[in-house]
Order: C-alpha cells, then sequence, then structure tokens
C-alpha cells in the first residue's frame, strides 16, 4: 500500500504541467489527496485586479482528483478523466497559495467518481469546486 | 446620399489584429500556455502551440487534461468578449493602441465549465473554436470543441457559462 502511494507521488511530481504550475503534493492516500499552488504572476487571468486564471486552477483541480483515484484501494493504477466539471465561487485572492483536496468518493471497476475543493487562506469560503469522472485501469 | 467610400483592407486588418493581440496578451496564462488566435473576419480559432510543459502524462505522452481545460476556457472567453467588443472595435470607440498600453476592457467571468475528454491528447498543436449559444445581457452559454490533426476528431469539448461585464455607469448616474 505504502509502495503504491509512493509511485502515485512520484508520478504526479514527475508530470511536467503540474511542475510548471508550481503544483505540489502534500497528502495522498486511500482514495484522498491534497496538492497546494503557490500564487505565480505567469498564471494571472485578469491583470487589473492579479486574480490567478481559472484555467490554473482547472489544471490543478484536474491533477488533484487524478491522483485521489489513483490513490483509491480499488484502483489498479493509472487514470484518465472522462469530464469533469468546475464551480468558480469567488476570485483566489491574489498573493495566497491555492489548496485543492479531492475525494474519491465511489469507485466501480470501471469508473472513479471524484469530488474537489479548493480555498486559498480563508478556508472557510471555497473557490471553487469539482465534480468529476475518470476511468479505472482494467485489472 | 453617396455610400461612404470603405476603408482600406490593410487599416480594417491592422485594427482588428491589434485589438485582438492586445486582447490575448493581456492575459499572462495565456502566453504562460502558448496560446494565440487565428482571426477570419471575426471568426476566432484558438491555437495552444506545443510545449513540453503541457504534458501530462509523460509515459505516453499526453497533454495535461488541465492544459486542455485551459485552453478551452480561455478560447471561450476570448471568443465571448471578442464577440462582445468587436462593434466598438468596429466603430473606433476601442483604441487598439489603449488596449495594448494596458487600458483593457473586462473579460466575462467563468460561472462554472464542463469539459468531456474524448481523446488523450497528442503532443502537438492543439485548435479550438467556440460557439456562443446564447449571450444575454448579464449571463452567456458558450460550446467549445478542440481539435488536433483531423478537424472532425475533437479531442475534447467543454460548455460553460460566464458572468457578462456590466457596462460602466456614466458618472453622475443614480
Amino acid at each position: 500500500m505504502v509502495d503504491k502511494v509512493k509511485i502515485a507521488r512520484q508520478f504526479i511530481e514527475a508530470i511536467p504541467h503540474a511542475r510548471a504550475l508550481g503544483m505540489e503534493l502534500t497528502e495522498i492516500g486511500d482514495g484522498r489527496a491534497v496538492i497546494t499552488m503557490p500564487y505565480d504572476e505567469r498564471l494571472i487571468g485578469d491583470p487589473e485586479t492579479g486574480v490567478i486564471h481559472g484555467g490554473a486552477v482547472s489544471a490543478m483541480m484536474d491533477t488533484c482528483c487524478g491522483a485521489a483515484v489513483m490513490s483509491h484501494p480499488s484502483a489498479p493504477g493509472a487514470t484518465a478523466t472522462i469530464d469533469l466539471r468546475i464551480d468558480y465561487m469567488r476570485a483566489a485572492t491574489p498573493g495566497q497559495r491555492i489548496t485543492t483536496t479531492a475525494n474519491c468518493y465511489h469507485i466501480t471497476r470501471s469508473v472513479a467518481f471524484v469530488r474537489a475543493t479548493a480555498v486559498d487562506d480563508d478556508t472557510d469560503r471555497p473557490v471553487a469546486a469539482a465534480t468529476g469522472a475518470f476511468t479505472v485501469e482494467k485489472r | 446620399m453617396a455610400r461612404p467610400r470603405p476603408e482600406p483592407v490593410q487599416v480594417v486588418k491592422q485594427r482588428r489584429d491589434a485589438a485582438l493581440t492586445a486582447l490575448v496578451d493581456g492575459v499572462p496564462y495565456s502566453r504562460f500556455l502558448g496560446i494565440e488566435f487565428d482571426r477570419r473576419g471575426d471568426e476566432l480559432t484558438g491555437v495552444m502551440n506545443f510545449d513540453e510543459k503541457l504534458i501530462g502524462n509523460p509515459f505516453l505522452p499526453a497533454l495535461h487534461g488541465g492544459a486542455t481545460a485551459a485552453f478551452l476556457e480561455v478560447t471561450a472567453i476570448i471568443t465571448l468578449g471578442w464577440s462582445q467588443l468587436w462593434p466598438q472595435i468596429e466603430t473606433g470607440a476601442l483604441d487598439p493602441q489603449d488596449m495594448a498600453a494596458g487600458r483593457l476592457p473586462r473579460l466575462p467571468k467563468t460561472i462554472d465549465f464542463t469539459v468531456d475528454y474524448l481523446r488523450s491528447g497528442l503532443p502537438r498543436d492543439a485548435y479550438a473554436r467556440a460557439t456562443i449559444s446564447r449571450s444575454g445581457r448579464r449571463y452567456a452559454s458558450v460550446h467549445v470543441a478542440a481539435w488536433q490533426d483531423h478537424h472532425d476528431k475533437h479531442y475534447a469539448q467543454a460548455t460553460g457559462h460566464f458572468l457578462m461585464p456590466q457596462p460602466v455607469v456614466p458618472d453622475g448616474g443614480a
């Protein structure tokens, strides 16, 4: 079990796009993953306010959900996104790091269902929420 | 009454292209992802130039789903913003030089965005075109599809809802 978590962590941290965005996997295991991403001016979507682009939040959500699936005890290995819906509740506060927590709440032989929430320093008011379906490799 | 003489083609093209470039390059994240736009009249096609940093699975290799999602979202926002600004660009009410200097009009804000991943993204350039299903005063609904080698084989598509920027109330207005 520990090995699978280690493999998942190495896999996530080796993803070029995740590295380019500065993502860091802080927790993983049992279908749950936490990824944080520091504030970065290259990721700004609105130059006037300095707010991070929704697309960068999407990328983090997608990676985090995938990591949660890979860490689920019933998932044999790699996964791919089937669909992902993101609700943007508010703008992330410029200068603050964003943290996403994803939970794989149900898994079948072929599909994994995942929910995720992203927050900044104000953890009581989520920045965004995601729901997705992911593939499960055949055993 | 005589019809006014049409503007020379290069004047029209220069104005439209300058406005588009200012709009796209004004967003740091679009530059980070290497996204550009091709324009035919008012029709836009987003282009995400391939780069190693867009890879999500180094073993296949395949584009990162998040990079694709972001590309679709950027294409949707720019297409929506562009369609809204087009009349002002044509009349000259919006000055491309002002835009390039950083005085950019507000762009629509994403409310929600749902991406379908149809095929894995190959390690090469991707293209996307957005269709505005409905654009009201406050909300808009946009569909966007992306392809790589074959235009009829989409590798991803998305639908999103957007909050339209509200016109600035003139001074003295109630």
